[in-house]
């Protein structure tokens, strides 16, 4: 059964095309979901990508979720549905508090674009369920305001329930406790700074961000199965 | 009900870079204005709200400062209130 993938689509965002290209590559559907619209259009899958929406006026992914197709995000999470936020996809989450903590600004005070190492945390979430534990993984960085924070009960939380999902080998941009992605404590709500999505083809310099994507599809199909 | 002014003032909380700031402090020793610190860029967000009085309207521009105007977990925010016209 072919996994259908909602993807978010606020003004502003500019990385759901190479999202929808990347899970149909993996024989996945791809549907486009609209801002406006409070609907998600029956995925088993959403992923919410990077860009700027509504041009991060205020903070960065600060209105985005007052946009009507959060309201449906929410609601299928909230289910247990799969959702995975990409770079400002994290920061909408953590804005529409499904994740905790915010995203400032990199510590060097620089736009960070490269390639990094990521290591595997945890294999047990919607996005790295078939990854090896401790696998590294080179995927492509590419923003200001990726720099992790949160208070210090969040962070204890965060690792005693082991909800780091992936770490940067070499931290780039300060985050608290080198954190790339952390997941919700139902563990089907991701987010992550690194793009999958641009590393899904050997001709894109990397192709480990498949491994990622293969896992938001098992579990799409998984949510699917259950559901019908 | 009456019209209240709220001056709302967003900063960085202790620990959040503010680069910014840091950037335009930097720059100042050029203009000779050598002993200027602690710079600080931050937001400012005037509105008015139409409330009962005084308290509910800052109460309500708090809730507003917490739930959108600022994220608490890298902002902090100062509000200050006053009546545009005196309630009748």
């Amino acid at each position: 059964m072919t996994a259908r993938v909602g993807v978010v689509q606020f003004p502003g965002t500019n990385c759901e095309l190479d999202v929808a290209w990347a899970v149909e590559q993996l024989g996945a559907q791809a549907e486009l979901c609209w801002h406006g619209d409070a609907t998600i259009r029956g995925a088993d899958a959403v992923v919410v990508p990077g860009g700027f929406a509504h041009g991060d006026y205020l903070r960065t992914g600060a209105l985005a979720r007052f946009s009507p197709v959060m309201t449906a995000v929410s609601e299928f999470a909230a289910a247990g549905g799969p959702v995975v936020g990409i770079c400002n996809g994290f920061q909408v989450l953590t804005e529409a508090r499904l994740l905790p903590g915010a995203l400032q600004k990199n510590a060097g005070l620089k736009f960070l674009c490269e390639t990094v190492e990521l290591r595997v945390e945890t294999t047990s979430t919607v996005l790295t369920n078939a990854c090896a534990p401790g696998q590294v993984l080179r995927v492509p960085i590419n923003h200001f305001e990726g720099n992790y924070v949160c208070d210090d009960a969040t962070l204890a939380e965060l690792r005693a329930d082991d909800r780091v999902v992936v770490r940067y080998v070499d931290n780039p941009n300060g985050s608290l406790d080198d954190i790339a992605g952390i997941c919700n404590a139902a563990r089907n709500v991701v987010g992550l700074m690194p793009h999958p999505e641009r590393a899904s083809d050997e001709l894109l310099g990397s192709a480990d961000g498949v491994v990622l994507l293969r896992s938001l599809l098992a579990a799409a199909a998984e949510g699917a199965r259950l559901a019908s | 009900m009456a019209e209240f002014a709220a001056h709302v003032e967003v900063r960085h909380r202790p620990g959040i870079a503010d680069p910014a700031g840091a950037t335009v402090e930097r720059a100042l020793p050029a203009l000779g204005y050598t002993n200027v610190t602690q710079l600080h860029i931050g937001k400012v967000i005037r509105l008015v709200v139409d409330a009962p009085d005084a308290g509910a309207a800052r109460a309500q521009v708090e809730e507003m400062c917490e739930r959108l105007l600022a994220n608490p977990v890298i902002e902090s925010y100062e509000i200050a209130v006053t009546a545009l016209e005196p309630a009748t």
